[in-house]
């Protein structure tokens, strides 16, 4: 194009992604440099819904920490409290009841079912895909929600887990319909896979936009989804055996370039491995009581020390990394989210590509800002 | 991927099925006409606090004793206190302003599962829209009393095991004042019975 002498030396543009804009999850911002439509730049700005959860955490006693913690990832509020009551049973050596341990896995699953479900909606509505394939999304995570409404009393804000095990035991017939769900999970999955993963535009959208090698993977931190997208064989369910995974068979999917398309694609795959577990754990979860009698709730004064607990939570390693000093509150509470630390290759994801791009790059990290501001 | 196109064309399929399903199929159609039609909320739905009463009075009827755990506990710090005293100034096991600010309240449950008298409970009513950010947000007492058997119609399951424990108090209170009265009134005999009961071991 020399024919166009002003095009030698091109103007570059900044463009403001957000904070409010729909395909940004939340409220992020992102301060693009473009060259034309190519994106040279970017610069995330974050911190529109900081709300001061740790120090918030430290003022208050170890029990009431719990329900901060739903409001993390407000999409999968159970593997959060998952993962606190982990640490703090990790601090103060807390046994956990039977029953409550497959209680656990069961909840988890099926949060993990439900994030991958509206990941999947999410990512359309990034392309541009508003509506149809977020809808049959939303409605099928709306029955797991009604699973966990009729479980802990909330949709989203369960503060279900306890240290030593969980608040309540499942309600009569909860497990049959949600035995009845998970069996019918796989058919919703191959509807779901009909609609997108063989649709021409979308994969003219995904494949081969960000890739991302292993090791840049590993060196950035990366967990979860992202971090397998890219072809490591790193789940915290296999390498911690936290809980009680080390009694279910499942795989581990892994990606092989790493790019959108396996970003994408790895959620199917894993929650097809999250139906096996959670078809296993159904039939084998045993009677008894939900919570350790021994472990007290109110007035918890675990002894000093510090103790980091995490999980393989839907969006990537989320750990908890707890200091007491004897007292009744937690001297530090330090949060790892996935979401911030999956965020911080955005950049170096995103220069190069299309401004189009940066969204759909944006939503296969699958980020919730709750969990990044904190 | 038989020809260019035939993805979205096996796309389209699932939405055609879909549309048409929406028609016939109740898993296809699970839009709730809200206003018109309401949801069964499950039994343990859960929005705001409510405090329980037994009997028709409110007043005398109150479980609270004003004990501020529940205060003291919540997270968010939405509930208020204040212990009522008589015209003497002394204490009574009882509020005289117990305030739970829902613009604040984060609907954790925590002050339900802390309260030893069963007094403070979850309530399912959701439609608590206002025009005003601060009166109709702030219940106070006479707002927040509810009977016993509201509590029942809305946790069936909960509240049953609720009145069972507390009968079960009851009774075991009753039993040790009957059994006090009783030592009180014939010191002689009793005291053999109940001490050879309750004392066992002793010589």
């Amino acid at each position: 194009m020399s024919f166009l002498p002003s095009l030698e030396s091109p103007q570059t543009i900044d463009v403001s992604l957000g904070p409010q804009h729909p395909s940004t999850h939340g409220v992020f911002r992102m301060n693009v440099t473009l060259d034309g439509e190519t994106v040279t730049r970017l610069q995330p700005v974050f911190g529109y819904l900081h709300r001061n959860h740790e120090k918030i955490a430290e003022g208050n006693s170890w029990l009431a920490a719990m329900p901060y913690t739903d409001r993390l990832d407000y999409i999968c509020p159970l593997t959060n409290n998952w993962a606190y009551a982990l640490a703090v049973e990790k601090l103060a050596g807390i046994e956990v009841a039977e029953r409550a341990e497959f209680i656990r896995v069961i909840t988890a699953e099926l949060t993990r079912l439900q994030n991958h479900v509206a990941f999947l909606g999410f990512v359309l509505g990034d392309m541009g895909a508003w509506g149809t394939a977020l809808m049959y999304a939303f409605r099928e995570r709306e029955k797991i929600l009604d699973l966990f409404e009729s479980l802990t009393g909330a949709r989203m804000m369960c503060n279900y887990m306890r240290f030593g095990g969980c608040r309540c035991d499942l309600p009569p017939g909860w497990l049959d319909t949600t035995r009845k769900l998970v069996d019918g999970f796989p058919k919703f999955l191959d509807e779901m896979e009909a609609l997108l993963t063989g649709n021409e535009i979308l994969l003219a959208r995904l494949q081969g936009v960000a890739p991302m090698t292993a090791d840049r993977a590993i060196n950035g931190g990366m967990s979860g989804p992202v971090l397998r997208a890219a072809g490591v064989d790193y789940d915290i369910r296999k390498v911690d055996n936290y809980g009680i995974y080390n009694r279910f068979k499942f795989r581990v999917p892994r990606g092989t370039v790493g790019d959108c398309y396996d970003r994408f694609m790895i959620r199917v795959l894993e929650a097809r491995e999250s139906v096996g577990i959670l078809k296993q754990a159904i039939a084998v979860i045993p009677e008894g009581p939900v919570v350790n009698p021994k472990a007290k709730q109110r007035g918890f004064r675990p002894p000093a020390g510090e103790a980091y607990g995490r999980i393989e939570g839907p969006k990537g390693e989320l750990g908890f990394y707890l200091i007491a000093d004897g007292s009744d509150k937690p001297y530090r509470f330090r949060i790892r989210p996935p979401s911030l630390i999956n965020l911080t290759l955005l950049e170096e994801l995103c220069v190069g590509t299309k401004i189009a791009d940066v969204m759909v790059i944006l939503g296969s990290i699958d980020i919730v800002l709750g969990e990044v501001d904190r | 991927m038989i020809f260019p196109g035939s993805g979205i064309l096996k796309g389209l399929a699932v939405t055609a099925r879909n549309f048409a399903g929406s028609y016939v199929e109740k898993d296809r159609l699970t839009t709730e006409q809200y206003p018109e039609e309401r949801p069964k909320l499950p039994e343990a739905a859960r929005s705001f606090p409510f405090l329980v009463y037994d009997g028709d009075n409110p007043e005398t009827g109150m479980r609270c004793v004003s004990c501020k755990i529940c205060e003291k506990e919540c997270p968010p710090q939405c509930i208020y206190i204040i212990q009522d005293r008589d015209e003497a100034g002394k204490a009574i096991k009882r509020p005289k302003v117990f305030d739970i600010d829902i613009s604040v309240c984060m609907s954790c449950q925590i002050c339900v599962e802390v309260c030893p008298f069963e007094s403070i409970r979850m309530d399912q009513d959701y439609e608590l829209s206002s025009f005003d950010r601060f009166g109709s947000l702030i219940l106070d007492k006479p707002k927040l009393l509810k009977s016993n058997s509201y509590y029942h119609s809305i946790h069936p399951t909960e509240a049953a095991e609720t009145d069972g424990r507390i009968e079960a108090d009851r009774l075991k209170k009753e039993a040790a004042a009957a059994a006090k009265a009783a030592k009180a009134a014939a010191p002689s005999v009793v005291s053999a019975s109940s001490s050879s009961s309750q004392q066992e071991g002793k010589p």
